[in-house]
């Protein structure tokens, strides 16, 4: 069943298919459901610049969490600091409290590569490592001194990534004479290796034409059986069919993100509380 | 404009545009120029060289390459030559290869982007503008002397002292193409490895360097190729002018005289005798061929590394 939405006044406005296959329930909200990151009042600073302020979200467990607002309104900052990514850049700092399945994030005995390892992350540009679609995928794997079979490992992680059937007779060959496409799936099969609980995506298929991007998707409703799903989008269209909850973030006067309004998809998107949510799935800014 | 007023003439006439490009010809014929006078150079350098070497290999072949120096230009020889540049080669990779690159992979991967890291590298750029012949005092002053105090023979003045001396003049040119090749390695490649739990060190290792080896490969092995062509440092640091005898051995080889290629050819182009003018060209000759050795072997495994990953 899908439902037609068109905005209220007309014009220039988008219309959203929400194909409800992919939705949760009505009655779920997002803290009804278990939860796999819990974030309390965080804000995140670049140095002396505030670039998220006052982010409180439960990401419920084996769903897709969509964060989309304009851009430049921290929705990567926010996302990187969940695996601990912007520790690599030395100005960053995290105030607030990120829970992993209740244990505190950024906690001091915590390991960030450990970190890495149980959330997992998929880049905008598909950067699949210069070595061949198996040394790819048994790359994580490797580091951790997995001992078992490498090989059904591998097949593995490419069969949940639906690139089994397409490499499967050229596994030597490098990662990088994929197609766009196939190179974001394989760059999915070597996050899910490392067997995460989390799954992060950093706008995932803006680099991808619609049809890979349409593929991505499908995926993405598969793997949230196993796996929770958080991803950062531009493109309204792909948050409204693709996930089952949203975040909006938007920017204040000094530039710094804040979340304006999150719930189940279906609500946000035909029946958004905030004036500032309605005008952006409306297209009327951002 | 309308259809009438396009006829073919001025669509012509347009399309041809403004004519010959004079300026653009000019220009061409400059760099054409250039070109052609940079390579005469070389060339004329290169065939006169030649011409005056030739004679020494054909009387004299395979023993003009093995034979000691000696004062009799009949019997003198590149052979104590050869074996110093090739073991000096050798210890200078040595020494200067690893402290170099893991200097680099420092700088470029694990220093903080502070004033201290700043500071550092201009420096190391600094260095490597530091005329040869101070890294010879150098030598003399710091490895000569340690060795000498440690009672070696020949006062220190011997060929680890000198590869030393050669390691800190091309230390810091093998620390910047080193540092320049890692930084060439896309950031995606490093978030790669992180978003999958590598640690730095792992990113480093299994990424990042195998990534920057065809840079490291030709920049480190061009250095090389530029200190096995230095006299002035070795000048100071205790090359022999003149004539030696080597006792033979390992001991000797290393804590005993030493001479390299560079070396010969300074010392014969001094000699009065006019026949050591044709054994000086032949001398360079077989220097031009070891260095052309050395940069042939960086091509080749750089292209051998550039896989079409």
């Amino acid at each position: 069943m899908t439902t037609q939405l068109d905005a209220a006044s007309g014009a220039r406005s988008p219309s959203l298919t929400l194909d409800t296959n992919h939705q949760t329930g009505p009655t779920e909200t997002m803290a009804s459901l278990p939860t796999a990151i819990g974030i309390r009042d965080v804000s995140i600073y670049y140095g002396s610049f505030r670039a998220v302020k006052d982010v409180t979200i439960d990401i419920p467990k084996n769903r897709i969490t969509a964060i989309i607002g304009p851009s430049g309104c921290g929705k990567s900052t926010l996302l990187r600091s969940i695996n601990r990514m912007n520790d690599l850049v030395p100005s960053a700092r995290v105030e607030g409290r990120m829970d992993f399945h209740g244990e505190n994030l950024y906690a001091d005995y915590v390991d960030p590569v450990e970190v890495r390892r149980r959330i997992g992350m998929v880049f905008q540009k598909p950067n699949p490592f210069p070595k061949s679609i198996y040394d790819n995928v048994a790359f994580g794997p490797r580091i951790t001194g997995m001992k078992g079979n490498m090989d059904e490992l591998v097949e593995s992680c490419l069969r949940r990534a639906a690139l089994w059937d397409e490499v499967k007779d050229k596994l030597k060959a490098s990662g990088l004479t994929l197609s766009g496409g196939q190179q974001q799936r394989l760059c999915i099969a070597r996050a899910i290796a490392t067997e995460p609980d989390v799954i992060l995506m950093d706008e995932p298929c803006s680099a991808l034409d619609p049809r890979s991007t349409l593929q991505i998707e499908d995926l993405m409703a598969e793997l949230k059986e196993n796996y929770t799903i958080v991803i950062v989008t531009h493109n309204m269209q792909q948050a409204a069919r693709a996930s089952d909850f949203t975040v909006f973030l938007t920017m204040d006067d000094d530039r710094a993100g804040y979340p304006v309004e999150q719930g189940p998809t279906i609500e946000l998107f035909t029946n958004p509380k905030n004036q500032l949510t309605e005008d952006y799935v409306t297209g009327r800014f951002g | 404009m309308t259809s009438a007023t396009v006829t073919s003439a001025s669509v012509e006439r347009t399309l041809a545009g403004r004519g010959v490009d004079w300026r653009g010809l000019v220009f061409l014929l400059l760099l054409l120029g250039s070109l052609l006078l940079t390579i005469a150079i070389l060339l004329t350098l290169l065939i006169d060289q030649t011409a005056r070497a030739i004679p020494v290999f054909q009387e004299r072949g395979i023993d003009f390459l093995t034979a000691p120096l000696s004062s009799n230009p009949d019997k003198a020889g590149v052979g104590q030559g050869i074996l110093g540049t090739i073991v000096i080669g050798v210890l200078v990779s040595l020494f200067c290869f690893p402290l170099g690159i893991l200097t680099a992979v420092y700088l470029e991967e694990y220093a903080p982007d502070n004033r201290v890291t700043r500071f550092i590298n201009i420096n190391v750029r600094n260095l490597a503008g530091v005329p040869s012949i101070v890294y010879g005092l150098l030598g003399l002053t710091v490895f000569v002397a340690f060795f000498a105090a440690l009672g070696f023979p020949n006062n220190g003045r011997n060929i680890i002292a000198g590869a030393l001396a050669l390691t800190a003049l091309i230390l810091p040119i093998v620390i910047i193409t080193s540092a320049e090749a890692l930084r060439a390695v896309p950031q995606a490649l490093r978030e790669g490895g992180y978003g999958v739990g590598a640690s730095r060190w792992e990113v480093t290792r299994r990424l990042v360097l195998p990534a920057a080896t065809p840079g490291i490969l030709t920049g480190t092995i061009l250095a090389l190729a530029r200190a096995l062509g230095e006299t002035a440092p070795l000048l100071l640091a205790g090359a022999i002018l003149g004539t030696f005898s080597s006792a033979g051995g390992v001991e000797s080889l290393l804590t005993g005289p030493y001479t390299v290629l560079p070396m010969t050819v300074y010392d014969w182009s001094r000699r009065p005798q006019e026949e050591f003018r044709a054994l000086t060209s032949a001398a360079i000759i077989v220097l031009l061929f070891v260095t052309l050795f050395f940069n042939t072997v960086a091509i080749f495994l750089r292209n051998r590394y550039q896989k079409s990953w």
